[in-house]
């Protein structure tokens, strides 16, 4: 479990997103500023920050869902900026996605098979291979083989997620994006889902970009952590240390408010809370003073 | 608020220009043999010429287009080419019974379907599946069909109403009121059902909104939600399902005039149309998109009074 | 001349794109095909029939007329049915059962040119404008703004004017007229798709744009059309007919609305002249408006999750307790709670809460639930989704949707039943009373519980005039009093905003003064957290705690998270699937858990654990449904 030793698999380098603006001549909006980061072979990034902090649209950049206005995306050694549709098609092989709502990322109106042998079609597989390989893909995800003739909504959301998860392997990805694979699902579902992520990594060596809000999500899965806040990273690093003694006033904050499931354990981390608070308060005023 | 209202009537002014110029453009291009239409087969090609240069009809398209467009601001419409009547007075004096007619059927329909349709909504069952059942029914047979059925019975066989009008400009209230009740019935009938069950349908959107729950806990009457909340909320569907109505009534009431006999603007389309009388074709239509427009913009006014979002920015 | 109509059609068509409804973990899903379940639908068969019969009578009509469609007999004029004109004649002589086969023919035929033309423009334009949006879509929508408000006959009556009778020319016409229906339900579906997932996951995948509409997006406006071209075809038959009714039609041809002129004109000769046009034309646009229906319950029953029938302990039969109604108290002695129980604020007695389903069971979502709260006490309420944790709360405030029932036990608070035992609803009459002035609500979602057309004072105002009494100077006084106690900055600046103006945790802060607002005994506050970012989560758990005390209220806090109850609660109640597991006080739950339920969810807290370590240890299959 050492994976950073040759040349990292992906590298984003000072990548900024901006969306053009509905109304006439009125300022782009900007998601992201100068991002970087880089993920190594194995290796899984945890990206973490809350609503609107960018995270999301870094996932969807990566993975041509958002307009890469400056900086550089690199893969495998390739510039992937602006990758065309016919680019995406060979990179989708070695770069896929995890979404969140295990609801919505799933065509309602197709059979499980035939969702999983999408991503095998399109790379011009034959059809009996393709069911061959389905068939060895919802084993490994750990649903039962009879799965390929139903629907989605036949499945619970747990067993969605692994089918999107199935998908994403479909074509053994060197980097899957997962965002907030999670967050939709119940507690017990998603330390089974958290497993099987450990699981496939373990067996496959992928590596993975994990979007999440809960900082004990991230901490539990990640190698590295980075900190969104703002459409910027406020810290990155190891996991074992962004996640518990954080450097950014930000990240400091995140940790004291998840709470703890202990009553008196959660008491001390709320009276830390409310100190750390306060002297963030002061050192912002001090600030304010000098300037 | 106001800038809003001037930038609806300058798109309604577009709109105006636009249709107006389709419509000279798909009237005039294609009726090549407009004078002898006129005339008649056994006219010699000189008087049909003659005829053409008195219409103005050897001159190009565009110029004659931008000529009506001139005397249109000035408020002349030309004159039908078969009873030599200008275009303008013909309609000051057939658009007042149209419109009294479509007015009353518009405020009856706003009315009973917002009536019929808060009710189905809120209590549902029978009154429900009664709205249900007659939007199927209104749906299966067209207005004029309807229109039909009630002269047959209630004017013919029963006698209650007349068939027939013989009212004008002069004639008393009351000879309006009795000439007009069955065509407004008609139209009422043709449109209610539609519009209450849409109505129905928008009410029971916003009732199923979280904040309906919300205020239920903090202890407000259900009238009070349903009055003051929810039927605000549901307005602009209502609204925009009764201006879609109205301009369907538009086209609606030209037959239900032709079947009532009354003074309209129907008997005028139906007559022009006939005869290809162009400049009175051509008055129609500009009534009636000048219609749409007015009613449009009152809708987009009252739902920017209703609409927050509108109002605040 | 029936523009409603056509809205509703698109508006009903709008309404049908299928969207799967999440399975709830207590249901199968029965699949068939939808026209399985159209031949199921007795209306469907009708409408087929009739379709069927009309269709087949226009295609047969050379064959099956006696008489051509303008033979006429002028010897025998508005003849009475005999033997060789089996439904008579018209003032010509003309047979009436002859040109009404014509007339079905040609009916039809313009009916489906007018589909066809309409389909042809709306279908592409819609699927173009709803994917790539932009300024092709601004441009067409301006198109259909002008096409939507132009009166169908009223544009009729010019291409008439313009190019003469032709029943072809003015369907083509009227295609392209109402054209707009079809290209604002294809755009509606194409939008509410184009930011699925699926979409996304099928673009990673390197999918072309047009395998994307041919595989994701055609299949959702497939059916829609459908639905579509069934009222668009009736609309269709109708204003042609009228067209030829007002005598603007082809001469030449036998149509309908020709006939019922005709027969209008003979009315005081021969009334039945107009029956046999008027009958083919309700029977025609009756049957697509039939079928129309009868396609969109189809798709809509595909949806439906039907009850697990296995589950017999779950559901109980409607006739078991309609049979025992000497038991259920009148109306107006309510019961006295058992003596010793008083003094609770809210006690919960073996409750049961259950829908009725389609086959007459009822399916059980809260089942034999007891629990206690006293006044200056949190219960924390904790479950995953399923759980029945909300539909618990809900039952103390008395706002389950209408077709919920109380199936067993009862409900009282501070010493009185608000659901007495024997009871199938929560009493509003006595609720009502309750409702705002003792017990009160903090909702889940901030945005959507406050009405967006009302400002924010105005929502804070209204309950306390109503409730307290107190006008409505004094109210805002108070209004403006509690905002700076939920810990917002500038009060007076968020009273006179309206919801959209303010962000989801200023929202939520608005909320939880509005349920204090009228100083309750208690408050219900389901999920209060869990739209809102950690660091917001935080501050309004501050917030509660605070307010909570200083009142001295009882809350039940309804939760997901472990980490919200040790913040607050006192006390926990853990459930799963409808029933109560375990129930306990926090400390106890949370660090000595007996039931293996309990365990599980605990044993799944990332918090404290290994990192990158497996969390369960026992296999990983996911329960199958």
């Amino acid at each position: 479990m050492s994976p950073t030793e040759s040349a990292p698999l992906l590298t984003v380098d000072q990548l900024v997103v901006e969306y053009p603006s509905k109304k006439f001549r009125a300022k782009p909006f900007r998601a992201l500023t100068d991002i970087n980061i880089s993920i190594g072979r194995g290796e899984t990034l945890g990206l973490v920050g809350e609503s609107g902090s960018g995270k999301t649209t870094l996932g969807r950049a990566i993975l041509g869902l958002a307009p890469v206005t400056g900086g550089k995306i690199s893969f495998d050694g390739k510039d992937i900026s602006h990758a065309t549709r016919r680019d995406r098609r060979v990179l989708s092989r070695d770069l896929q996605v995890v979404f969140q709502d295990p609801y919505t990322s799933l065509n309602p109106a197709l059979e499980i098979g035939d969702i999983l042998a999408e991503p095998l079609g399109v790379q011009g597989m034959e059809p009996a291979a393709a069911k061959k390989r389905v068939k060895e893909l919802l084993d490994q995800v750990g649903l039962p083989a009879d799965a390929i003739h139903r629907l989605p909504r036949e499945f619970s959301g747990g067993q969605r997620q692994r089918v999107a998860i199935a998908r994403a392997l479909a074509l053994s990805p060197k980097l899957i994006v997962c965002d907030e694979p999670v967050s939709a699902l119940d507690l017990s579902t998603q330390a089974r889902v958290l497993d099987l992520f450990l699981q496939i990594q373990k067996d496959t060596g992928v590596s993975y970009l994990f979007v999440s809000h809960d900082l004990d999500v991230v901490r539990h899965i990640s190698h590295r952590v980075a900190v969104m806040y703002h459409g910027e990273i406020v810290e990155q690093g190891p996991a074992g240390v962004v996640t518990t003694d954080p450097d950014h006033p930000y990240t400091q904050r995140l940790l004291l408010a998840s709470p703890v499931p202990d009553p008196d354990r959660q008491e001390q981390r709320r009276a830390d809370r409310h100190r750390l608070l306060e002297t963030q308060r002061m050192q912002h005023e001090q600030a304010g003073a000098l300037a | 608020m106001i800038r809003f209202i001037a930038k609806r009537l300058g798109s309604g002014l577009v709109v105006l220009l636009v249709v107006s110029a389709l419509t000279f453009f798909l009237l005039y291009m294609s009726s090549g043999s407009i004078a002898r239409n006129i005339l008649g087969d056994q006219a010699t090609a000189e008087q049909v010429a003659m005829k053409e240069h008195e219409l103005g009809l050897d001159q190009p398209l565009l110029t004659r287009y931008f000529a009506w467009v001139a005397d249109a601001l000035s408020g002349n419409l030309g004159a039908s080419w078969f009873s030599s009547e200008p275009v303008a007075n013909s309609l000051a004096t057939r658009i007042p019974v149209t419109m009294t007619m479509v007015l009353a059927a518009m405020i009856l329909i706003a009315i009973c379907a917002a009536l019929i349709g808060v009710i189905a909504a809120v209590k549902r069952g029978w009154v429900d599946r009664v709205v249900q059942v007659g939007a199927i029914v209104g749906d299966s047979v067209p207005g004029f069909v309807i229109g039909v059925i009630l002269v047959t019975i209630l004017a013919i066989q029963l006698g209650l109403f007349p068939a027939t009008s013989t009212i004008s400009p002069d004639s008393g209230a009351d000879a309006w009121v009795y000439s007009m009740s069955l065509p407004v019935i008609a139209l009422l009938i043709n449109g209610v059902t539609g519009g209450a069950q849409q109505i129905r349908s928008a009410v029971i959107k916003q009732l199923e909104r979280d904040y309906v729950r919300t205020l239920r806990s903090r202890g407000i009457g259900e009238r009070e939600i349903l009055f003051k909340h929810v039927l605000r909320s549901a307005a602009p569907a209502g609204l925009t399902v009764l201006s879609l109505q109205l301009i369907g009534m538009l086209g609606g009431v030209v037959i239900i005039e032709q079947i009532f006999a009354l003074p309209g603007m129907g008997p005028l389309a139906v007559a022009a149309t006939g005869q290809s009388d162009l400049p009175v074709v051509m008055g129609v239509v500009m009534y009636t998109v000048v219609v749409v427009i007015v009613v449009n913009l009152l809708v987009d006014i009252l739902n920017g009074w209703l609409n927050p979002k509108v109002r605040v920015s | 001349m029936n523009n409603s109509s056509e809205e509703a059609a698109a508006t009903a068509a709008a309404a049908a794109p299928a969207t799967a409804i999440p399975a709830g973990q207590s249901g199968t899903v029965v699949r068939s095909t939808v026209i399985r379940r159209l031949f199921k639908n007795p209306l469907g068969i009708v409408a087929m029939t009739i379709l069927l019969a009309v269709s087949l009578l226009a295609v047969l009509a050379p064959v099956l007329a006696p008489f051509d469609q303008n033979y006429a007999n002028i010897a025998k004029t508005l003849a009475a049915p005999d033997s060789v004109n089996i439904l008579g004649t018209d003032s010509a002589g003309r047979d009436v059962f002859s040109r009404l086969l014509y007339g079905a023919q040609l009916t039809l035929l313009s009916a489906l040119l007018c589909a066809g033309v309409a389909i042809a423009i709306g279908l592409p334009a819609g699927l173009i404008a709803g994917y790539y949006a932009g300024k092709f879509e601004a441009a067409s929508n301006w198109v259909v703004g002008i096409l939507m408000s132009l009166p169908g006959l009223i544009v009729l009556l010019t291409i008439r004017a313009a190019f003469g009778p032709s029943v072809w020319m003015s369907m083509i016409a009227f295609g392209i007229l109402i054209s707009p229906s079809y290209f604002r339900l294809t755009r509606t579906a194409v939008q509410s798709v184009r930011n699925e997932l699926y979409v996304d996951a099928a673009r990673v995948s390197g999918l072309s744009d047009l395998s994307i509409i041919a595989r994701h997006i055609f299949s959702v406006v497939r059916a829609p059309i459908i639905i579509q071209t069934a009222a668009i075809a009736g609309v269709a038959i109708a204003i042609q007919s009228g067209l030829e009714f007002l005598g603007l039609g082809d001469p030449t041809k036998s149509t309908w609305g020709v006939m019922l002129s005709e027969g209008f004109k003979n009315v005081y000769l021969n009334p039945t002249l107009l029956f046999w046009p008027a009958l083919a034309m309700a029977l025609t646009i009756g049957g697509l408006v039939l079928l129309g229906n009868a396609i969109r319950d189809a798709l809509e029953d595909g949806e439906k999750i039907k009850p697990r029938r296995t589950k017999a302990p779950v559901t109980v039969p409607v006739a078991g307790r309609a049979a025992a109604p000497a038991a259920r108290p009148s109306r107006k002695s309510v019961a006295a709670v058992d003596p010793g129980t008083e003094h609770h604020l809210v006690k919960v007695t073996n409750l049961g809460v259950g829908y009725p389903q389609a086959d007459g069971s009822i399916k059980k979502v809260v089942d034999d639930v007891s629990f206690h709260v006293d006044r200056g006490e949190i219960l924390g309420i904790v479950g995953e989704s399923g759980s029945g944790k909300s539909q618990t709360a809900f039952s103390i405030l008395g706002l389950l949707p209408d077709n919920a029932r109380i199936v067993a036990g009862s409900i009282q608070f501070d010493g009185s039943y608000t659901v007495a035992p024997g009871e199938e609803h929560v009493s509003q009459e006595r609720l009502s009373k309750l409702r705002g002035r003792r017990i009160s609500y903090i909702p889940q979602e901030p945005m959507s519980n406050l009405d967006p057309a009302f400002t924010i004072g105005n929502q804070l105002v209204t309950p306390m005039v109503r409730v307290l009494g107190i006008s409505k100077a004094e109210a805002r006084k108070r209004a403006l009093k509690l905002l700076t106690d939920v810990g917002i900055v500038s009060p007076e600046r968020t009273f006179n905003a309206y919801p959209h103006e303010v962000s989801g945790g200023m929202a939520q802060r608005v909320l939880i003064a509005g349920a204090i607002s009228c100083e309750p005994d208690l408050v219900i506050a389901d999920e209060p957290t869990t739209a809102l970012d950690v660091t917001v989560q935080a501050d309004v758990l501050d917030l509660l705690r605070e307010l909570q005390q200083r009142l001295n209220i009882g809350v039940i806090l309804v939760t997901h998270n472990f980490g919200v109850v040790a913040d607050l609660c006192d006390r926990v109640a853990v459930m799963q699937n409808g029933r109560l597991v375990e129930e306990g006080s926090v400390r106890d739950i949370l660090r000595n858990p007996q039931e293996p339920y309990t365990q599980t969810l605990l044993a799944s807290m990332l918090e404290g654990k290994e990192p990158m370590s497996m969390l369960v240890s026992t296999g990983q299959k996911e329960p199958v449904a």
